[in-house]
């Protein structure tokens, strides 16, 4: 049962990926990078990291689609048809990914995994204390650093999207 | 883990994931374009945070950690790349790579 169920996410996300970087309109491009999205915490549900997959959900399908979309909105007119590569670029850079995909396959299939049979399920009380100790193998430092980033990003975004308005008030005032 | 389905096919699957992102991210003209592909290939490298953490280190959460702190990396960069994006249009009128020629230098 599972299995079948990671075939269909499996086809479902490889083929909306491609329909996602060969699409020549903007909007239907980015909703294919919502399948995408879709998929891969429908991944995480498989294997039972609840709270990742509940994160990927809000911030990436509820968070950052919408704002590609907003900005999609706001540069493009909607029939516009985007301008694509040469075909004897695309030729050449299909053809060096699947070289590069055959690379990474066949180290990944040459090399042997010590596979640890189980079936726990991670509580996020796990994922939140693991988060916020400060002893052995705990994550507090890097969880403060990321906040700090978040803050400054979303101060900078601010500064950037409005663009010089800002530095004209401060001559009048 | 999920039941029948090994290491290797999940590799497989995101190995595919990221190639296409770097297929999108050189082949494509158009700024946002580049962004939607960038975001491709952040997926496929968080999934094989989280999937080496549950089949091979059951025990601990560092991976799942990882993949938390790469999903906050990418919402940062998604915000501030979309407001440049969005300030070089009111500048220029334009978001295609090759009109892009004031922020060089």
């Amino acid at each position: 049962m599972e299995k079948i169920v990671f075939y269909i996410l499996a086809l479902i996300m490889i083929v909306a990926a491609i329909a996602s970087v060969t699409s020549r309109q903007m909007l239907r491009s980015v909703i294919y990078l919502l399948f995408v999205l879709i998929g891969v915490a429908g991944i995480y549900f498989l294997i039972d990291y609840n709270f990742l997959a509940a994160v990927q959900l809000t911030v990436y399908a509820g968070g950052i689609i919408v704002l590609v979309i907003f900005s999609v909105l706001l540069v493009h007119h909607i029939e516009m048809e985007l301008e694509m590569a040469k075909l004897s670029k695309k030729l050449i850079t299909g053809l060096v990914c699947l070289i590069g995909l055959g690379v990474f396959l066949s180290v990944i299939y040459s090399t042997n995994f010590n596979v640890v049979e189980n079936s726990k399920t991670t509580d996020v009380s796990d994922i939140g204390m693991g988060l916020l100790s400060y002893g052995a193998g705990g994550f507090i430092l890097p969880f403060e650093v990321i906040s700090i980033l978040l803050l400054a990003a979303m101060i900078g975004a601010i500064i950037i999207g409005k663009g010089d308005k800002l530095t004209k008030n401060d001559d009048t005032l | 883990m999920i039941a029948g389905i090994s290491i290797y096919e999940i590799f497989t699957l995101t190995s595919i994931l990221f190639f296409i992102g770097i297929y999108g991210f050189i082949t494509r003209k158009n700024l946002i374009s580049i962004l939607i592909s960038l975001e491709l290939i952040l997926n496929a490298s968080a999934i094989n945070f989280v999937i080496i953490n549950k089949y091979l280190y059951p025990d601990v959460l560092q991976g799942v950690f990882f993949s938390i702190f790469i999903i906050a990396v990418a919402a940062a960069e998604t915000a501030l790349a979309v407001a440049i994006i969005i300030n070089l249009y009111r500048q220029i009128s334009s978001v295609e790579v090759k009109d892009t020629e004031i922020m060089k230098y």
